[in-house]
This record gives C-alpha cells, sequence and structure tokens, in this order.
C-alpha cells in the first residue's frame, strides 16, 4: 500500500509541475508585463531596470527553475496590478471561496446521497419520479441562470436574501468567516445552492443507478433472505457497495465546485479568488493567473489523492490485492 | 398431515405480462415433515426456484402468489405483512443460494454478517454473537474458525465459502431450508462435501431441507423424498427410492434415462426428444404430452390429472411402472 501512494505521489508531482509549466509559460507568452507596469513615461533605462529585477532577462530554464522554486515556498511574485505579493493577496480571498466551496459540497453530498437512495429505494413512487424530473433542471441549466433566477426569486421578489457579497464577516485569527454572522450565513445560502445544485443532481443520479444495479445483487437477497431489517439492508449492505463510484465522482466534483466557483462569484460578486482571478484576466495580471492556476491544480491533484486512499479504507478486496495478499 | 414444518398447498405463482398471465408455477401442493429433506428436481424453468423464493417470501416483482396456500407449522405465512414474514426469514426459513462467490457482501467481513444476523434474530450481545459465529464457522469445517473470522469473503474459496453461506443459513437455528441449487456453481470434487456437510448439519438439527436440483445423483444420495417439477407442475411425488427406482411418469422415466451411470458404459444417453414448453405457450392437455412416447389422445385434450387423484405419485393419465399397467401387461 505504501508503495501505491508513493506511486501516486510521484504522479501528482509531475502532474503539477506540467501545470506550473503552463502557468508559466503565460509570462512569457501572454504580452510583455513591463508595458502594463510602466506608464507611458518611461525610458529605455527604466525598462532595462525593471527586466533585470523582475528576471526577465535570464534564460527561459532558469526562470521556470526560480518560478518552481518561489512556488514551492508559497512565493508567486508580486501583483502587477495591486503591486502586493500575490500570496498575500490570495490568502485574504481563499476563505470566502472555502467557505463556500464547503457549504455547497455538503450541501451536494449530503442531499445527493440521501435523494439519491431514496429515489433507488422507491423506485416506483410518484416522489422518486418527481425528484428525477426535477433533477433534470439542476443537470440542464448552466450555473449563471440558476444563479440569476435565484436572485430574482429570493432577493427581488421576495427580499429573503440577499443578492451579492458575503455579509458581515467576523476575523478569527487570520481566516474572515462569514459563518459567525446571521447577515453572512444569510448570505452564503444562494450561491452555496448555486454552486452545489448542478453536483447535487450528478451525485444523486448517480447513487440511484449504482443502487439500482447493487440492489439486484445476491448479496442483498441473500442479506433479505437471513431476515435483516429493511435499512440494515439498504444502508449497511447496498450504500456501501456503491460507494468507490460514488467517491470517484465526487471527489472530481469537489475540485469543480472550487474550480468553477468563478461563474457563482462572478454572479454573486462574491469576494473569493474566483472573482479575483476573472479580475486578473481583465487586467492581465499574470502573477495571479498563475497563482490561482497552480492552487486549483494542487487542490485537484490533492483531492484525487485523498480519493485514491478512500477506496482502500471502503473496499477489503484492493488491500488485499495491494497489500499482505493471501 | 398437520404435523408438517411446511405445507404448500396447490400454490399458483403469476408473473402478469403485457400479452399474458404467466404461470410459473401453478397448483403445487408438498409438505415437508420435520427433519425430512425434499429433492425437488426439475429442468431449468421448471418452476423449481420460483416455489422456493415463494415460500420464503422473496419474488421478485412483478411475480406475486395468486392462488393456494402456504403453512409453516400449522401457520399461514403467505399473506403476512412484509415486517413479520422478515421476522421469519433467517429465524424460521433459512435459504442457501446458487453461488458462494455472490451471496456473500464482499465489503463486510464474515463475522459481521454472521454478527448481524444472529443479533437479528437470537437478541443476544456482540461479544456473545462474535463466540457463536466462531462456533458456527467451526461447525461447518472452517479451519481455524477463530482467526478467519474477520476476514473477508474473497479471502475464501468457492467451497469455503458456501460453507459461509451455510453457516449463515443455520446460524439463527431455522426449522426449514431452502436449498438453492446450493453445489450448481461449485467444482465437482467440492459438491460431494458440501452436500454432505449440509446433510449431516440438518440431520443433527432436525431441519427440514427443501433442496433444490437438477443433479439426481444429488437427489438420490441426500432426500428422503422427492418431488419432479415440470412446467410449473408436480409430475410425480413420492419416496425418493421408490421415484428413482421404479418411476410412473414417463416424464421422471426420461429423466432418469438421461442421467449418466457408470454402469451403463459406453451406451448412448436416453434422451427426451424436445423441449420444455415455454410459459405463454403451453399445450392443450397435459403440458408434457408432445415429448411423452406414451401419449394417447386423451392426453392431448384432458388437462393432466392432479396428483391428488392419482394416488399422490405421478400426475398421470397412463402411469408407466404402476401396479395396474404392470397388470395389465
Amino acid at each position: 500500500m505504501l508503495a501505491f501512494v508513493l506511486r501516486r505521489v510521484f504522479q501528482s508531482i509531475i502532474v503539477l509541475l506540467v501545470v506550473g509549466l503552463v502557468a508559466f509559460s503565460m509570462f512569457t507568452f501572454v504580452g510583455d508585463p513591463i508595458d502594463n507596469m510602466l506608464g507611458q513615461e518611461r525610458t529605455q533605462a527604466d525598462i532595462e531596470r525593471l527586466r533585470q529585477q523582475l528576471g526577465l532577462d535570464q534564460p527561459f530554464v532558469v526562470q521556470y527553475w526560480n518560478f518552481l522554486q518561489n512556488a514551492a515556498q508559497g512565493n508567486f511574485g508580486v501583483s502587477y496590478r495591486q503591486g502586493r505579493p500575490v500570496s498575500e493577496i490570495l490568502l485574504e480571498r481563499a476563505p470566502a471561496t472555502l467557505e463556500l466551496a464547503a457549504v455547497s459540497a455538503l450541501f451536494a453530498m449530503a442531499l445527493g446521497i440521501g435523494l439519491g437512495v431514496f429515489t433507488a429505494i422507491r423506485r416506483d413512487g410518484v416522489a422518486s419520479n418527481l425528484i428525477m424530473s426535477i433533477s433534470l433542471i439542476g443537470v440542464s441549466l448552466p450555473t449563471f441562470l440558476i444563479g440569476i433566477l435565484l436572485i430574482w426569486v429570493f432577493a427581488v421578489e421576495l427580499s429573503w436574501l440577499p443578492s451579492f457579497g458575503r455579509g458581515e464577516v467576523v476575523q478569527v485569527g487570520g481566516w474572515s468567516t462569514g459563518f459567525l454572522t446571521s447577515s453572512g450565513l444569510k448570505a452564503l445560502i444562494l450561491p452555496a445552492i448555486t454552486l452545489g445544485l448542478y453536483q447535487m443532481t450528478l451525485i444523486m443520479r448517480l447513487v440511484r443507478s449504482e443502487m439500482l444495479e447493487v440492489l439486484r445483487q445476491d448479496y442483498i437477497r441473500f442479506a433479505r433472505a437471513r431476515g435483516l431489517r429493511e435499512r440494515a439492508v439498504n444502508f449497511r449492505h447496498a450504500l456501501k457497495n456503491t460507494l468507490v463510484p460514488v467517491i470517484t465522482v465526487t471527489g472530481l466534483q469537489l475540485g469543480a465546485i472550487i474550480a468553477f466557483a468563478i461563474i457563482t462569484e462572478t454572479v454573486f460578486q462574491w469576494p473569493g479568488v474566483g472573482l479575483l482571478f476573472i479580475n486578473a484576466i481583465q487586467f492581465v495580471d499574470i502573477p495571479v493567473m498563475a497563482a490561482y492556476l497552480m492552487l486549483i491544480s494542487v487542490m485537484f491533484v490533492g483531492i484525487n489523492l485523498i480519493v485514491d486512499l478512500l477506496y482502500f479504507a471502503i473496499d477489503p478486496r484492493l488491500r488485499a490485492g495491494r497489500g499482505k495478499g493471501h | 398431515m398437520t404435523d408438517a414444518v411446511l405445507s404448500v398447498r396447490d400454490l399458483v405463482v403469476e408473473i402478469p405480462t403485457r400479452h399474458a398471465v404467466l404461470k410459473p408455477v401453478d397448483g403445487v401442493s408438498f409438505d415437508i415433515a420435520p427433519g425430512e429433506i425434499l429433492g425437488v428436481v426439475g429442468e431449468s424453468g421448471a418452476g423449481k426456484s420460483m416455489t422456493g423464493n415463494a415460500v420464503i417470501g422473496l419474488l421478485d416483482r412483478p411475480a406475486h402468489i395468486s392462488g393456494g396456500e402456504i403453512l409453516l407449522k400449522g401457520q399461514r405465512i403467505d399473506n403476512l405483512p412484509y415486517a413479520r414474514m422478515r421476522k421469519l426469514r433467517g429465524a424460521e426459513i433459512g435459504m442457501v443460494f446458487q453461488d458462494p462467490l455472490t451471496s456473500l457482501n464482499p465489503l463486510l467481513t464474515i463475522g459481521d454478517q454472521l454478527s448481524e444476523t444472529m443479533i437479528e434474530h437470537l437478541g443476544i450481545s456482540q461479544a456473545e454473537a462474535r463466540k457463536r459465529a466462531i462456533a458456527a464457522l467451526d461447525e461447518v469445517g472452517i479451519p481455524g474458525a477463530a482467526d478467519r473470522i474477520d476476514s473477508y469473503p474473497h479471502e475464501f474459496s468457492g467451497g469455503m465459502r458456501q460453507r459461509v453461506v451455510i453457516a449463515l443459513a443455520l446460524c439463527a437455528e431455522p426449522s426449514l431450508v431452502i436449498a438453492d441449487e446450493p453445489t450448481t456453481a461449485l467444482d465437482v470434487s467440492v459438491q460431494a462435501q458440501i452436500i454432505a456437510l449440509l446433510r449431516r448439519l440438518c440431520r443433527e438439527r432436525d431441519t427440514s431441507v427443501m433442496l433444490i436440483t437438477h443433479d439426481m445423483g444429488v437427489i438420490a444420495e441426500t432426500a428422503d423424498r422427492v418431488a419432479v417439477v415440470y412446467a410449473g407442475r408436480l409430475a410425480e411425488l413420492g419416496p425418493v427410492a421408490e421415484v428413482l427406482g421404479r418411476p410412473r411418469h414417463p416424464y421422471t422415466e426420461g429423466l432418469m434415462g438421461s442421467t449418466p451411470a457408470a454402469s451403463a458404459g459406453r451406451a448412448r444417453l436416453h434422451q427426451i426428444p424436445g423441449s420444455m414448453p415455454r410459459l405463454g405457450h403451453l399445450p392443450a392437455g397435459c403440458p408434457f404430452h408432445p415429448r411423452c412416447p406414451k401419449a394417447q389422445d386423451d392426453c392431448r385434450t384432458d388437462p393432466a390429472p392432479t396428483l391428488a387423484a392419482c394416488n399422490g405419485r405421478a400426475a398421470c393419465w397412463h402411469p408407466v411402472n404402476s401396479p395396474e399397467s404392470e397388470a395389465a401387461e
């Protein structure tokens, strides 16, 4: 099992190196940052001085190596637009995105698995069919449309919930949290639903189809023939057997939630890293873009690693195959 | 027989389809006495498993019991609500399935699966259940049961897994076990061991067995009585020695003829011509008549007699090997 983990970690590092190369290439190929940074009145000497200062006169490979070294230490340089270290700006923005992502992931998983199991057990029920039909909306409507619809209904028409921003936030250590104020919690609801709805319906439909497959298996028949309670049959025996594929997809969707927070954050003007990224693109703020790219890829790779490890926790057949064996 | 463990009376199972209502089990009646092993033989699709599933109340929808009754120790169980029937499963009626590779949950240890069954039905503690689980594994011949109890199903061979399945079916001490083709998926060398184990355990506990199989050899070795099923009906029912030795129904005779025997040498095996009719296309008269060498005109027009009308032995208008037919010859 250790060998497996090491191999996965090694693969993860390669993925990160490749993403790093792409992120770094932006510096060289997306315009000349010197142009943006210096004003209209500049001399050739100014340009040369800044070029040297930023290390842009060095060969490509050396620059890439420096970039990697700095990135590994969390140093992504200085934002062209704000003139502050990128890592500082990201840290400032990260809590907003992570809180939003955590709430919508929780919403997607809890409701997705719950409804998936329900619609599988009550396969022919009216409620199940209704839920399945409604879930098609979640799968097919684009995120920004759902966000705008929710704003229209709950913020504009009913004025129950705020239409933008995070509400009041409280600083806990270096972390600004919206969980501790009522306006912060209220502000979370609409963006969290918007962000999680697609993942929720996806998880639900997956859990349902996996459950239906597992419920046909002999060991479920045998569990029934042994007179176990329906709850034990459905949850202890059936649900556990659906978890491997469900965790795979859920893990990837979790990464997607963080990555695609961009759209939701734009719709709700949520002050997170996604919004930061969109603004960075408008101003060709390459250090911010590169850092965001690296951040997202680290998260994806990390989540995948955790998913792989969860397989071992759930399925003993994998443990035996890779480990001691019989 | 009022002291029978299981009494099945005129059982009819129906499957409604778009075109017609199929009857995979049509008017089957039999009793199983305490400690008795009843073999149920027939071709694939004859309704053997369907009968077993009906008894334990696990018919897959849309199949359902539409007629007759099933009595367990004199009490009707075919019309029990789901929750009460569930309590009988495992506790009063155990079941062994055909394929041990798929009947155990791959993600739970065999100890967990044994314990949960016993805790559910016997109301014992976790620790007590574990102790009994080890004893149960020991009894079915799992070597080093105390060490293997925390193993997962995939760590056992097919034969060992079927031993675990038998331990699971018997762990709550049911009075009846339905064994649905318990050896079909196993290696030939293991089959005899499993059958011997099942027979020994049931004899020790005085557990009755409904042994569903298409293997005449298994029936001859194991069963006390045998029921021959054809197209959802009982063709013949009687003590094993009589039915196998002097079959009265031409179908049973045909089945016996197509079983290879060591003494027969290289002689060509007899075979029953044609195949069993599909459920939606049963012929008029006796369902066996198109394949029956003894069929006469009345077989083609009159529905086959019920067992009860023929001394309870063979449901046939013109039985072979019967005292009357021999007297006539």
